[in-house]
C-alpha cells in the first residue's frame, strides 16, 4: 500500500476483495438496479393477470408468490440496498473521510446480500411453491399454513437483515468516527443526517424482525406455539412485533430519501435548504414518532377502544414534521432561480406526489374511516405514493444527479427527460385509479376481481407496463453515460451544488480526502 | 422541448383509455345503509376536502415558484433560509387542524365500539375459503350454515360468460333483520380472514382462536356484498359474502323455515340412497366443497390428488376419517361439521367412484352417522 496513488485491483477480485467505498456503492447500486428489475417483473405478472376479470395467465397460488416475492425484493433488495448504494459513495465523500470506518465489515455486508437474494428467489422452484402469504407473511398462514420453502424464506431474512444491521453500524461509525476537523453535527449535509437516524432505526428494528422470523422457525419446527392460539399463543402478536419493526422501516425507506431532495432542490434553486436545523428535527421527530405508531396497521384486529384511540392521535401527529419538511423545501424553491434538469424534474415529481401520499396516509391515519380503507386497494395506493413516487423517484434523482461526479460523464438530457415524464405519467395512470376501486371496495391481494372494477384495473395495468418500459431508457441512459458520455471535468457539475463532494476532481478519484479538508465556518448549503 | 411531445403521445394514450363515464366505475366509498356508514362517509369527505384545499395551496404556491422563479427568467436567486416565526407557524397550524379532525374522529371510534345491547347475535367464522354463519339463539333448533362462492369454475377460467355479479356471489345468504342491531362474533378456523361489506360499514378481522366484535343496524331491505379482506391463503379472492337484508316477518319466517330445514335433515339419517342419487348429490357436493383444492377432474392441486389416490382406493374408515376430521396442519380441514351425513355419504361415494377410481364403494348416510360415532 506504499504508493500514493493506487487504483483499483485487476479483474474479478477487484470486486471481490474490495474495500473500497465506491467500488461497495457501486455493486450496492448495481445490485439493487437488478433487483429492482426482477421486482419490476413480477410487478408485470401482477398486472398482467388483473388485466382483465378472470383467470388468464397464473393460477391463484401462483398469483400470491408473485405479490409476495414482488414485495419483499422492492423493499429489501431494490429500495433498501441502493441507498446503502448511495451511502457509501456519498457519506465519506460529504463529510471529508477517505473510506468507510469499518471497510472489510463493509465488504461482507454486500457480499452477503446475493446469496440472501439467490437463496429467497430459489424458493419459486421449489415443491409447494415460493413463500405465498404476502410480505407482511401473518401467521398463522405464514407458519403451519406455509409451504416447506418458508423455512428458506426465514433464513434469507436473517442474511439481509444481518448485512442492513452490519451496514448502518458502519454508517454511524463513520458519521461519528470520520468526520473531517471542523464538520460538526450542524453542518453534516442533509443526506448525512437523514442517513444516521436510518441507520440507528435499522439498528433498532432489524433484531425484531429477525426475532418475529424465529419465533416463526420454532413454530414450524419445533413445536413452540408462539403465534398459534390452540397451544396458548396468539396471532395477533404477530403483527404487533411485525409492525414493530414494519412502521419503522418504511420511514428507513423514505428517510435518505428526504435527504437526497434536500441536496437536489437547493442545488437547482441556486438557493441554501430553507430552515436546515427544522429538517433535522423534523427528522429525528419523525424516527421518534414511527416507534410508537406501529398499530395503525392493525385497527381491525380488535384492539380495545383506549389502544386504538392512542395510535390514532400518534400517527397523525406524524403529519406534523412530515408537513414542516415539504413546507421547508417548498420555501427552498420560493424565489430561488429554477431550472429543471432531470435530477430536478425526478424532486419535483416526489415533493408533487410524496405529499399525496402524505395527504392518504392521513387519512388512513383516521381509525374509523380505515375500518373502510383498510386491506382494499386504497392502501396499495397509498404506499405506492410514498414508496414509489417517494423513495424510488427521489434515488432516481439522486443517480442523475451523483452519476457525472462518479463518472467524470454526462447523462443524455433529453433522454433523461423523456424518462421523468414517461415515469411521471406512467406511475399516476397506475396508481391514481386505485385510489378508486379501494374506495368502491376492490381488496387487495386477489387475482381476479368483480366486473365493476374492470376499467380502473385495465388502466392501471396498461400504466404499470408503460412505467415499466420507462426503467429500460433509464438503464439504457446510465450504461450509455459510462460508456460513451460527453466528458465533464468540472469539479462542481452543477452550477448551484454545494458541499464537499463537490471540490474533488471530477471524476472522483478512486480515493478522495487522503489529507482531510478544510470545513468553511459557514458551509453554503446550511 | 421534447417532453412537450412526450406529454402529448401520453394525452393521446389516455384518451383511448376505456370510458371513465360509465356509471359502474364508482370513485368514491359510499354511505352505505347504516349510520355509522354515513359517519364515516362524512368523517372520509371532511378529511379528504382538507386534505385537497391544503394541497391545493402548498402545490399553488410551488407551481407559481415554478413559472415565476426560474432561472431562464434571469432572476436572481435570494438567499433566506431561516426564519423561526414561519416555522413555528406550519408547525402550530396543522397541529390545529389535526385536533379538529380528531374530534368527530373520536366520537365515530366510540360509536362503533359500542357493541352492547345487540337485539340478534351471529357468529361469523372464516375457513378456507368460506363463511360459516350461526345464529346464537338459545330458543329452538341451532341454525347454522356456510357460505360458499357460487361463481362456477368456468366463468373465472373464461369458458362461460360472467354474470352480473361475478365473484359477488354465495349458494347461501348471511340473511338479518333491518332496524335491528345486530351483532356479529368474528372468529377463524385455520387463518385469519377478515369479514367486510362496505355498505353495512361492518370490517372486523376473523382471528382463530379469538372472539371479535363488531355490530350493525340496517336501515333499508336490499342485498349487500362484501369481501374477505385478509390475505388467507389461494382462493382468498374466492369468498365473498352476501347479506340480505329483510324486514323482520320475513325474517322470522326465514328463520323458522331453516329450523324445520335442520329439523328434517336430522331425520334423513336413516336412509337408504341408491349409487346414481349418490353420485350426483356427490358432484355437487364435491364441485361445491372440494373442488378448489382437489380440481375439477380430481387432479389435485392444493390438495392431493383423488384420482388414483391410495386413500380413494383403499380403506374406506380412512378415507371416512380424513373426511370427517381432515389432516391436523394442512388446509385439508375437519369436513364433519360442514357436511351433514347424507351430504357426506355422497361426496365419499363419490370420490371413490369418479376420476376412474372404480372401486364400487357406496357410503350410506347411516355408515357416515356410524363412522362419526366411532
Ligand atoms: C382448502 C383446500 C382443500 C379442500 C377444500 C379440500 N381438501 Fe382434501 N386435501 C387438501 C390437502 C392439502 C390434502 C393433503 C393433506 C396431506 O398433506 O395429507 C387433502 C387430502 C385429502 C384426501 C386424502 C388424499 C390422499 O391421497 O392422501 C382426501 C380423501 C380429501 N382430501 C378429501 C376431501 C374432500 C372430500 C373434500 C371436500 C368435501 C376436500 N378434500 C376438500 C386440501 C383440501
Ligand atoms: C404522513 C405520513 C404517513 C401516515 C400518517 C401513514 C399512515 C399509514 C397507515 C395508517 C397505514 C395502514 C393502512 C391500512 O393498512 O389500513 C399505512 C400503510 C402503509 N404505509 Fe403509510 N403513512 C405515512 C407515510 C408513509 C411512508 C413515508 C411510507 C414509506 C415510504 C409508508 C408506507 C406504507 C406502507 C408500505 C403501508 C402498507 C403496509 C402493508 O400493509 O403492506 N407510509 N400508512
Ligand atoms: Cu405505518
Ligand atoms: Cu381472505
Amino acid at each position: 500500500m506504499g504508493a500514493h496513488h493506487h487504483g483499483p485491483a485487476k479483474g474479478i477480485t477487484r470486486w471481490l476483495f474490495t474495500t473500497n467505498h465506491k467500488d461497495i456503492g457501486t455493486m450496492y447500486l448495481w445490485f439493487s438496479f437488478a433487483m429492482f428489475i426482477l421486482g419490476g417483473a413480477f410487478a408485470m405478472v401482477i398486472r398482467a393477470e388483473l388485466f382483465q376479470p378472470g383467470m388468464q395467465l397464473v393460477e391463484p397460488g401462483f398469483f400470491n408468490q408473485m405479490t409476495t416475492l414482488h414485495g419483499l425484493v422492492m423493499v429489501f433488495g431494490a429500495i433498501m440496498p441502493s441507498f446503502v448504494g448511495l451511502a457509501n459513495w456519498l457519506i465519506p465523500m460529504m463529510i471529508g473521510a477517505p473510506d468507510m470506518a469499518l471497510p472489510r465489515m463493509n465488504n461482507w455486508s454486500f457480499w452477503i446480500l446475493p446469496p440472501g437474494f439467490l437463496m429467497l428467489a430459489s424458493t419459486l422452484f421449489m415443491e409447494g411453491g415460493a413463500p405465498a402469504f404476502g410480505w407482511t407473511f401473518y401467521a398463522p398462514l405464514s407458519t403451519t399454513y406455509a409451504p416447506p420453502s418458508v423455512t428458506f424464506f426465514i433464513f434469507a431474512i436473517h442474511v439481509l437483515g444481518m448485512s442492513s444491521i452490519m451496514g448502518s453500524i458502519n454508517i454511524i461509525a463513520t458519521v461519528m468516527n470520520m468526520r473531517a476537523p471542523g464538520m460538526s453535527y450542524m453542518k453534516l449535509p442533509l443526506f448525512v443526517w437523514t442517513w444516521l437516524i436510518t441507520a440507528f432505526l435499522l439498528v433498532a428494528v432489524m433484531p425484531v424482525l429477525a426475532g418475529a422470523v424465529t419465533m416463526m422457525l420454532m413454530d414450524i419446527h419445533f413445536g413452540t406455539s408462539f403465534f398459534s392460539a390452540a397451544g396458548g399463543g396468539d396471532p395477533v402478536l404477530f403483527q404487533h412485533i411485525f409492525w414493530f419493526f414494519g412502521h419503522p422501516e418504511v420511514y428507513i425507506i423514505i428517510l435518505p430519501a428526504f435527504g437526497v431532495v434536500s441536496q437536489i432542490i437547493p442545488a437547482f434553486s441556486r438557493k441554501p435548504l430553507f430552515g436546515y436545523a427544522s429538517m433535522v428535527y423534523a427528522t429525528a421527530s419523525i424516527a421518534f414518532l414511527s416507534f410508537i405508531v406501529w398499530a395503525h396497521h392493525m385497527y381491525t384486529v380488535g384492539m380495545p377502544v383506549a389502544g386504538e384511540l392512542y395510535f390514532m392521535y400518534a400517527t397523525m401527529l406524524i403529519a406534523v414534521p412530515t408537513g414542516v419538511k415539504v413546507f421547508n423545501w417548498i420555501s427552498t424553491m420560493w424565489r430561488g432561480a429554477l431550472s429543471f434538469e432531470t435530477p430536478m424534474l425526478f424532486a419535483i415529481g416526489f415533493l408533487v406526489l410524496f405529499t399525496i401520499g402524505g395527504f392518504t396516509g392521513l387519512m388512513l391515519s383516521i381509525a374509523p374511516a380505515d375500518f373502510q380503507y383498510h386491506d382494499t386497494y386504497f392502501v396499495v395506493a397509498h404506499f405506492h405514493y410514498v414508496m414509489v413516487a417517494g423513495a424510488v423517484f427521489s434515488m432516481t434523482a439522486a443517480v442523475y444527479f451523483w452519476l457525472p461526479k462518479w463518472t467524470g460523464r454526462m447523462y443524455n438530457e433529453t433522454m433523461g427527460k423523456v424518462h421523468f415524464w414517461v415515469s411521471f405519467v406512467g406511475f399516476n395512470i397506475t396508481f391514481f385509479p386505485q385510489h378508486f376501486v379501494g374506495l368502491a371496495g376492490m381488496p387487495r391481494r386477489v387475482p381476479d376481481y368483480a366486473l365493476q372494477f374492470a376499467d380502473f384495473n385495465m388502466m392501471s395495468s396498461i400504466g404499470a407496463f408503460v412505467y415499466g418500459a420507462s426503467q429500460i431508457l433509464f438503464l439504457y441512459n446510465v450504461v450509455a453515460t459510462i460508456v460513451a458520455g460527453a466528458k465533464v471535468s468540472d469539479e462542481k457539475v452543477w452550477d448551484g451544488a454545494e458541499g464537499l463532494e463537490w471540490t474533488v476532481p471530477t471524476p472522483a478519484p478512486y480515493h478522495t480526502f487522503e489529507v482531510p479538508p478544510k470545513v468553511d465556518a459557514a458551509p453554503a448549503y446550511i | 422541448m421534447s417532453f412537450k411531445k412526450t406529454l402529448v403521445t401520453a394525452g393521446a394514450a389516455l384518451s383511448t383509455l376505456p370510458s371513465l363515464a360509465l356509471a359502474q366505475n364508482q370513485v368514491n366509498m359510499s354511505p352505505g345503509v347504516t349510520e355509522i356508514g354515513a359517519q364515516i362517509y362524512d368523517l372520509h369527505m371532511l378529511i379528504l376536502i382538507i386534505c385537497v384545499v391544503i394541497g391545493l395551496l402548498v402545490f399553488g404556491v410551488m407551481f407559481y415558484s415554478i413559472i415565476y422563479h426560474r432561472k431562464s427568467r434571469g432572476v436572481v436567486p435570494s438567499q433566506f433560509h431561516e426564519s423561526t416565526k414561519v416555522e413555528i407557524a406550519w408547525t402550530a397550524v396543522p397541529f390545529l387542524i389535526l385536533v379538529a379532525m380528531a374530534v368527530p374522529a373520536t366520537s365515530t371510534l366510540l360509536e362503533v365500539y359500542d357493541n352492547d345491547e345487540a337485539e340478534l347475535d351471529i357468529l361469523i367464522t372464516g375457513y378456507q375459503w368460506k363463511w360459516r354463519y350461526e345464529y346464537l339463539d338459545t330458543s329452538g333448533e341451532t341454525v347454522a350454515f356456510f357460505s360458499n362462492l357460487a361463481t362456477p369454475q368456468e366463468a373465472i377460467y373464461n369458458t362461460e360468460d360472467k354474470g352480473e355479479h361475478y365473484l359477488l356471489e354465495v349458494d347461501e345468504p348471511l340473511v338479518i333483520p333491518v332496524d335491528t342491531k345486530v351483532r356479529f362474533l368474528v372468529t377463524a378456523n385455520d387463518v385469519i380472514h377478515s369479514w367486510w361489506v362496505p355498505e353495512i360499514a361492518v370490517k372486523r378481522d376473523a382471528i382463530p382462536g379469538f372472539i371479535n366484535e363488531a355490530w350493525s343496524k340496517v336501515s333499508e331491505e336490499g342485498i349487500y356484498r362484501g369481501q374477505c379482506t385478509e390475505l388467507c391463503g389461494a382462493y382468498h379472492g374466492f369468498m365473498p359474502i352476501v347479506v340480505h337484508a329483510v324486514s323482520r316477518q320475513e325474517f322470522d319466517s326465514w328463520m323458522a323455515a331453516k329450523r324445520d330445514e335442520a329439523v328434517s335433515e336430522l331425520a334423513a339419517v336413516g336412509m337408504e340412497m341408491s349409487l346414481e342419487a349418490l353420485m350426483s348429490e356427490g358432484e355437487a357436493v364435491y364441485n361445491r366443497q372440494c373442488v378448489a383444492c382437489h380440481g375439477a377432474a380430481g387432479e389435485g392441486g392444493v390438495g392431493k390428488a383423488i384420482a388414483g389416490s391410495a386413500v380413494a382406493l383403499g380403506d374406506l374408515n380412512t378415507h371416512l376419517d380424513i373426511g370427517i376430521k381432515g389432516v391436523v396442519g394442512t388446509s385439508m380441514q375437519a369436513f364433519g361439521n360442514q357436511l351433514s351425513d347424507s351430504e357426506m355419504a355422497a361426496v365419499i361415494t363419490y370420490q371413490r367412484n369418479a376420476f376412474g377410481n372404480n372401486t364400487g364403494d357406496v357410503v350410506q348416510p347411516a355408515d357416515v352417522a356410524q363412522h362419526r360415532k366411532g
